[in-house]
C-alpha cells in the first residue's frame, strides 16, 4: 500500500456523510466553472472543424462533453478530498465538508462517465466518444491519482486532459483528428503551466501544506518564475499553430500577436518583480488571453458560415 | 438533521434525477429523428 493509501484511509471525513446531500451538492461536484471553460472550448472545436453537424446534435455533442468533465470533477473531489479540506480554496467543497460520502461521489462520477462516453458513441461518433473516454482516464487516473502528488511537472503533464475538449469537438464534426484539432490542443496545453504556476506562486503555502509538490513548493519562486518566462516565450509562436493549419484568420492573426504581447510583458514583469500582485496579474490576465483567442476564433467561424 | 429536512433534500435529489432521466429521453428521441430524417 501506498503512503497516499495511508493518508486516505485516516482522513478526517470518514466514508460517511454526515447528512442527506443536496442537488447543489452534486452540482458542485461537477466543477461548473471548469466545465463552463470545457463548454465554451469544446463549442470552438465544433465550430472551427472542417464540417458540417446538425445544430441539434451539436448541442447534444456539448452536453455530453460537458457531463463527462463533471465526472472528471466529481471522481477528482473524490481522490482529493483529503488534500482539498487542506486548502481554503477547496476546504469548503461537498466531501471535504461531509455533505457527500467519499464513495458517493466516486459512485457518482464513475456512474455520469460511462453515461456520457456511452451517449455520446450512441448519438454522435464513436471518435469523440473514444476521446471523452480518454480525456476523462487522463484527468481522473494520471493526472489527479498518478501525477499530482508526485511530481511538480504534475500540471505540465495533466494539462492535457484540459487541452482535450477542442479536440472533441472537432472529433464529433469529423470522426477524426485533424491538425487544426492537434494546434488548438498545444495552445491550451502550453497555456496552462504559466496559468498555474502564477496562481500556485501565490497559493504556494497552502500547496506545501497540503503536501501537493506544485513547482513553487519544490523549485522555489525564483525557479517558478522562471519556467512561466520559459513556456510564455513557446505559448505565444504556438498561438499561430492554429494558422498553419487553416484555422482561423486576419482577427485571429492579429488577436494573436496584440494578446501574445501582453503576456509576454506580464510574464517579464513577473520574472522581474517577484510580487503577488504580478502573479495574479499574469494569472487573471491568461484567463482572459485564452478567452478572447477562442472568441476570436469562433467569431470569425461564424461569420466565414453566415 | 430533522426528518423532514432530511425528506426535503432526498426529494430534491430525486426529482433532480427525474429532470436528468427526462431529459436523457427527451434527447435520445429528438436525435433520433434528426437521424431518420437523414441531417445528422
Amino acid at each position: 500500500m501506498t503512503d497516499i493509501g495511508l493518508q486516505r484511509e485516516t482522513a478526517p471525513f470518514g466514508a460517511v456523510a454526515a447528512g442527506e446531500p443536496a442537488a447543489g451538492d452534486y452540482i458542485a461536484l461537477l466543477k461548473p466553472r471548469v466545465m463552463s471553460l470545457v463548454v465554451f472550448t469544446a463549442l470552438v472545436g465544433i465550430v472551427v472543424a472542417p464540417g458540417q453537424i446538425h445544430p441539434l446534435i451539436g448541442a447534444v455533442a456539448l452536453f455530453f462533453i460537458a457531463l463527462g468533465a463533471g465526472a472528471s470533477g466529481a471522481l477528482n473531489m473524490w481522490w482529493d478530498a483529503d488534500i482539498d479540506a487542506r486548502m481554503a480554496r477547496t476546504a469548503s467543497r461537498p466531501v471535504p465538508q461531509g455533505r457527500i460520502a467519499p464513495r458517493e461521489a466516486l459512485g457518482f462520477g464513475l456512474a455520469l462517465a460511462v453515461c456520457a462516453v456511452a451517449c455520446l458513441g450512441l448519438l454522435v461518433n464513436l471518435a469523440a466518444a473514444a476521446l471523452l473516454a480518454f480525456t476523462i482516464f487522463f484527468y481522473a487516473v494520471i493526472y489527479t491519482i498518478w501525477l499530482k502528488r508526485r511530481t511538480p511537472q504534475n500540471i505540465v503533464i495533466g494539462g492535457a486532459a484540459g487541452a482535450f475538449p477542442p479536440m472533441i469537438g472537432w472529433a464529433a464534426v469529423t470522426g477524426d483528428i485533424g491538425w487544426g484539432a492537434i494546434a488548438l490542443f498545444a495552445v491550451i496545453f502550453l497555456w496552462t503551466p504559466p496559468h498555474f504556476w502564477a496562481l500556485s506562486l501565490v497559493k504556494a503555502g497552502e500547496y506545501a501544506r497540503a503536501g501537493v509538490p506544485m513547482l513553487p513548493v519544490v523549485a522555489g519562486p525564483e525557479e517558478t518564475r522562471r519556467q512561466i518566462l520559459l513556456y510564455s516565450w513557446i505559448l505565444v509562436p504556438a498561438t499561430f499553430a492554429p494558422l498553419l493549419a487553416g484555422v482561423g484568420g486576419t482577427a485571429y492573426l492579429a488577436a494573436a500577436g496584440a494578446l501574445g504581447v501582453v503576456f509576454l510583458v506580464l510574464a517579464h514583469a513577473l520574472h522581474r518583480t517577484s510580487t503577488d500582485r504580478a502573479a495574479m496579474r499574469l494569472f487573471g490576465f491568461s484567463i482572459l488571453y485564452l478567452f478572447l483567442l477562442f472568441a476570436v476564433l469562433l467569431g470569425e467561424a461564424l461569420v466565414a458560415q453566415l | 438533521m430533522a426528518q423532514s429536512d432530511m425528506h426535503q433534500q432526498r426529494r430534491g435529489r430525486n426529482y433532480a434525477l427525474g429532470a436528468f432521466l427526462l431529459a436523457l429521453v427527451v434527447i435520445f428521441f429528438v436525435v433520433t429523428i434528426v437521424k431518420m430524417k437523414g441531417a445528422g
